[in-house]
């Protein structure tokens, strides 16, 4: 690492002012970014930790004009999110949680860091998109089709801090993670929401493009949400990532075959 | 409970292994456990290139940084000695092999990715990277020379511009065996060819490696602490050939070693490094390896691409066999490298089996990638992966029974001098063969895969068998294969005044339990509790001389050592119980640690003998001196050989290629066993190993010379959840017949015998699901290749 200082502030208004340096960083979990300053990848001048900021720390459902929805503080780790929704009416997102990582990454990793950090293999992505959620920031609140904007690429700006995750409760949901052998993040993830006014289908670890809407599946499970109603369908595999892993041919392969399981299991 | 007249704790047991409590308490000395008082810390600037001709290092500005002792480059090793190579390939022209200079930091040209062109000595470790940062290298890049046969066709492009070519030997074994084995294929009912790879490893021992050089500028003594396998083989090399330090004036130490797996034996730069940098600067000098930098320096495994050829007649009966591989040494020779392809390979590509004729051809090639050495098991498995991969498939082309094939093929009388040079001592491979079947249930097969069909799922069996070789010896031998050490080992026994012994040994401990199993052999010759024998290793100041620990030596030489010491040891004491009971020497009878006279209730005590010894009033002092302390050297006479039969049930996923382990069974013939919950544990490791190996282990280098697999995001280490809970049996036991244990070695077998089981089985799963075509997949079987392989 290069030295660099840390600031631990208690509001998120403290944070922001602390980042308004433009070296500075923000530093949630920190299981991408401390692994990158050891590498010396980054030189930040200061850390901004929001680890001390408990307005961030929340998990409850509450409900809104759409219906009912988990509201979620940035700062809850992946364990807490796992455990805080393991009973009740989204066990989904508690799997999710719970499979993230190992115990040592779930203990550290922040829903909200990772949101912010949008690798193109991390599972929450594709439930923040695959539920039509909201990111919420200091700012403003940004629907999940227009944060998520390509590889390690959100809509946040300079000194914008995501402060909570808003999701809406499907009737039926769930998340299939083919993971890759050596990282185990997704090698392909896909996540499969059924709402009454119809079905939502996003995919993580494919695309060159990160997170996705496989579109064609969502209008076929819309009217017909079982597996066979994706058996003819196609994924296009020009977008797709091609690395040690796996081909396009196979990530695209896999898109399907995880839709379908994930279907299978969520009915 | 022990035997009639045998100890508790004794031959047999499965005692806890005492050295655990310390490891898993956190209160071992590793080699970072170790500070100097004032101790400097080195940073190695590596190449980035995979290739290159360096053109300039300038270390001026960083030379003036904060913290800064000295920065050294190539230029300062220049009348240094060179990383030496420890073993000489004769070739089949009876030329000797190709071997580049080695220097300790780059000169002249960088040769792959992580190859050290300068080292930072700082006050503090960050210091010592902020000032490598500043230093100024110009390269040249050159192309990188990555495939082997490339490497071959092309001598426009070298690795080492002073060789004539890329290769470094040519080797043929047995060369008069050649036109034979030719004849035999061409003119046999039937030949099956295979083409295969075995894929390049990265040992990845838990802790990376780590060296501290300290100088005592007042004696000249120079100490250096690092992680090895064999302390007293790096004085050796380190002393003689690099830094010309005689072995009276250097210790090395290497304390608790958390895993080597091969990669632990060789003499590496850093090493020398250190233990110079600390007499040119006059302080301590330590490096710790950081796990992205143990990627690109500790020696990789394996990488041998082969083609094998198999004649049988048209009952089944192996004719001829022949093989053709090409081996890759990287970009330099690491100490043992030119011995794995060859004679830790060629001689045992009999395997199990009679066959008459058999000729093998290894090119050793140099490429742009970090150095190839010995990895677990080093040589036998990609001899045992190829034959029993090309006897399973030749099963399949002729319609036979893959089992009873191999059975009609075993060796079953012994001595059997195989045509690759070597004498099999002992072994049942029947017996190992029928207790595989038992304890894998294989009758139980056929509803087992109609239960995992059931499920979607496609099971299949792979079974094969495996004959290694451990305790590489005799030194007179070697010495003429091309070894530049001895292969013997010694032990040194100290019985204390009260009865206590400490046993020196020059095997070393990265994990074996040793500290555990030799003082079972040692109480048990006495007849005392084993907690009373505590074994030292580790410090060429302490152990006399040693050779360490690889090939699965240990127990069968360093143990055969030990019991030739305490031989001595029982021998003298005898002479001093029969004075204190004023008998004849040869009446002295001793059990259960204590010494009679045959016929006579006249006793005394282990301990009244010990102390007597070192308290000589009432002594033979006109015959004997005083004190108790033996050391012997043990020269084995021959290998031994290990073998056994291990079978696997896979259930491949047909939407994914997804390849799980259902079950996994080993049936080893070890010979006598020591400690057999040890036995276990090696052998589970071992299988651990050769299933990371199968399935998920890639060292994968793009034609840049780029390690794409730099790290465990891409680089797939077995995890306990990728391994089941496998069924080992090893009381199929035949002795070694000429060491006084009559032990074989257990600590390969696992990683030997494991992967051909598992690429049988998934063969097996697809051809079964009517995939006919596919008749072998390379290593790893990752869920892409297996899916890529069912949809081509």
């Amino acid at each position: 690492m290069y030295e660099f200082d840390i600031e631990k502030p208690s509001t998120v208004e403290a944070a922001v002012a602390a980042l308004a340096d433009g070296d500075n960083m923000a530093l949630a979990g920190g299981q991408t970014l401390i692994p990158t300053l050891k590498q010396r990848l980054a030189a930040p001048e200061k850390l901004v930790s929001l680890s001390g900021i408990d307005s961030l720390k929340h998990i409850g459902m509450d409900s809104g004009p759409d219906g009912d929805f988990w509201r979620i503080g940035a700062g809850m780790t992946h364990a807490h999110v796992a455990l805080e929704t393991e009973d009740g009416n989204f066990t989904t997102l508690s799997r999710v949680a719970g499979n993230i990582g190992d115990p040592a990454v779930r203990n550290r990793g922040t829903i909200g860091g990772s949101l912010a950090n949008n690798d193109p293999s991390a599972d929450y992505p594709a439930v923040v998109l695959g539920l039509g959620g909201t990111v919420v920031t200091n700012r403003r609140e940004i629907q999940s089709g227009d944060y998520f904007q390509g590889l390690f690429e959100t809509a946040l700006e300079e000194g914008e801090i995501i402060t909570e995750v808003h999701l809406p409760v499907p009737e039926i949901s769930n998340y299939q993670k083919f993971v890759q052998p050596a990282s185990r993040f997704a090698l392909v993830g896909v996540f499969v929401a059924k709402f009454a006014d119809g079905v939502r289908v996003a995919v993580t670890g494919a695309s060159e493009d990160g997170v996705f809407r496989w579109s064609e599946a969502e209008t076929a499970l819309s009217g017909d949400f079982s597996a066979s109603a994706v058996e003819d369908l196609q994924m296009e595999d020009g977008h797709m990532i091609e690395d040690l892993h796996g081909t396009r041919a196979y990530r695209a392969h896999l898109v399907k075959v995880m839709t379908r399981r994930a279907i299978q299991a969520a009915v | 409970m022990p035997a009639d007249g045998a100890i508790e704790g004794g031959l047999g047991a499965s005692n806890k292994r005492r050295e655990d409590v310390r490891f898993l308490k956190g209160t071992g000395n590793y080699t970072d456990d170790i500070n100097m008082r004032g101790q400097a810390y080195v940073y190695f600037l590596r190449s980035e290139v995979a290739h290159g001709r360096l053109k300039s290092v300038d270390t001026t500005e960083a030379s003036a940084m904060d913290g800064v002792v000295r920065i050294f480059t190539g230029a300062d090793f220049e009348g240094v000695g060179g990383i030496p190579c420890g073993w000489q390939i004769t070739d089949r022209f009876g030329e000797v092999m190709q071997e580049p200079a080695h220097p300790v930091l780059a000169q002249g040209k960088v040769r792959h990715v992580g190859d050290p062109i300068a080292a930072v000595v700082a006050d503090t470790l960050e210091q010592a990277r902020d000032a490598a940062e500043a230093i100024e290298v110009d390269i040249e890049e050159l192309p990188a020379v990555i495939n082997m046969k490339d490497a071959l066709a092309d001598s426009s492009n070298k690795v080492h511009d002073d060789l004539t070519s890329n290769l470094c030997y040519d080797w043929g074994f047995v060369e008069e065996n050649r036109d034979a084995v030719d004849a035999a294929i061409k003119g046999a009912h039937h030949v099956t060819t295979l083409e295969l790879v075995n894929n390049r490893l990265i040992a990845n021992p838990m802790e990376p490696r780590v060296a501290v050089g300290d100088f005592n500028s007042g004696t000249g003594d120079h100490t250096l602490y690092t992680t090895s396998q064999n302390p007293h083989v790096i004085r050796l090399l380190m002393g003689a050939f690099v830094l010309g330090i005689p072995e009276h004036k250097l210790r090395v130490v290497s304390p608790d070693v958390g895993g080597g797996f091969g990669t632990k034996i060789f003499h590496y730069a850093e090493e020398a490094f250190c233990t110079f940098a600390a007499k040119a600067c006059d302080r301590p000098v330590k490096w710790t390896s950081t796990r992205s930098e143990a990627f690109v320096s500790d020696a990789h495994g394996r990488d041998h691409v082969t083609k094998i050829e198999l004649a049988l007649d048209k009952d089944g009966n192996f004719l001829a066999l022949r093989t053709d591989t090409h081996a890759n040494m990287g970009a330099y020779l690491s100490t043992f490298a030119p011995s794995v392809p060859t004679w830790l390979h060629g001689t045992l590509m009999a395997g199990n089996y009679k066959t008459p004729l058999i000729y093998v051809n290894v090119k050793a090639v140099f490429t742009n990638t970090v150095p190839v050495d010995a990895y677990r098991g080093a040589g036998r498995p990609e001899a045992t992966f190829q034959l029993e991969r090309v006897v399973d498939k030749a099963a399949r082309e002729m319609g036979m029974d893959p089992i009873a094939l191999r059975r009609q093929n075993f060796i079953t009388e012994f001595p059997y001098a195989t045509p690759v040079a070597v004498e099999y001592d002992t072994g049942d491979y029947e017996a190992t063969m029928a207790k595989l079947e038992d304890i894998a249930d294989l009758a139980g097969f056929e509803a087992r895969r109609e239960d995992s069909a059931n499920r979607g799922m496609l099971r299949g069996l792979g079974v094969n068998c495996y004959i290694e070789a451990c305790g590489i010896a005799p030194s007179n031998l070697v010495g003429q294969l091309g070894a530049r050490a001895g292969l013997y080992e010694s032990a040194t026994v100290r019985v204390n005044a009260t009865g206590g012994l400490v046993v020196m040994t020059g095997s070393h401990s990265h994990g074996q339990g040793h500290e555990t199993a030799f003082p079972q052999v040692i109480a048990d010759m006495i007849g005392i509790n084993p907690n009373m024998v505590e074994i030292v290793h580790g410090d060429t100041a302490k152990v006399p001389m040693g050779m360490g620990t690889y090939g699965s030596r240990s127990l069968a030489v360093g143990g055969s050592a030990m019991v030739k010491a305490t031989e001595k040891i029982i021998s003298k004491a005898k002479k001093i119980a029969a004075h204190l009971m004023e008998a004849s020497d040869a009446d002295i009878e001793l059990a259960n640690g204590e010494f009679s006279v045959a016929g006579t209730d006249k006793k005394v005590a282990w301990g009244d003998v010990t102390l007597a010894a070192y308290v000589p009033h009432n002594y033979p002092l006109e015959d004997i001196e005083p004190g108790l302390e033996e050391t012997a050297f043990y020269d084995p006479a021959n290998f031994t050989y290990p073998s056994g039969a291990y079978a696997c049930e896979v259930e491949v996923d047909p939407d994914t290629g997804k390849v799980t382990i259902a079950a996994f069974a080993a049936a080893d013939d070890f010979g006598n066993i020591v400690n057999p919950m040890i036995v276990d544990g090696q052998v589970h490791g071992g299988i651990g190993q050769g299933i990371g190996q199968a399935l998920l282990e890639q060292a994968s280098y793009n034609s840049d010379g780029q390690l794409v697999s730099g790290s465990y995001m891409d680089y797939a280490m077995p995890r306990a959840d990728d391994v089941p809970f496998y069924t080992v049996d090893h009381s199929c036991q035949t002795p070694c017949t000429h060491n006084p244990l009559g032990v074989k070695g257990c600590g390969e077998a696992g990683a030997i015998g494991s992967p051909p089981a598992v690429v049988n089985a998934v063969v097996d799963a697809l051809q079964r699901a009517g995939h006919d075509s596919i008749t072998h997949i390379d290593m790893p079987l990752s869920p892409s290749r297996v899916w890529s392989a069912m949809n081509s």
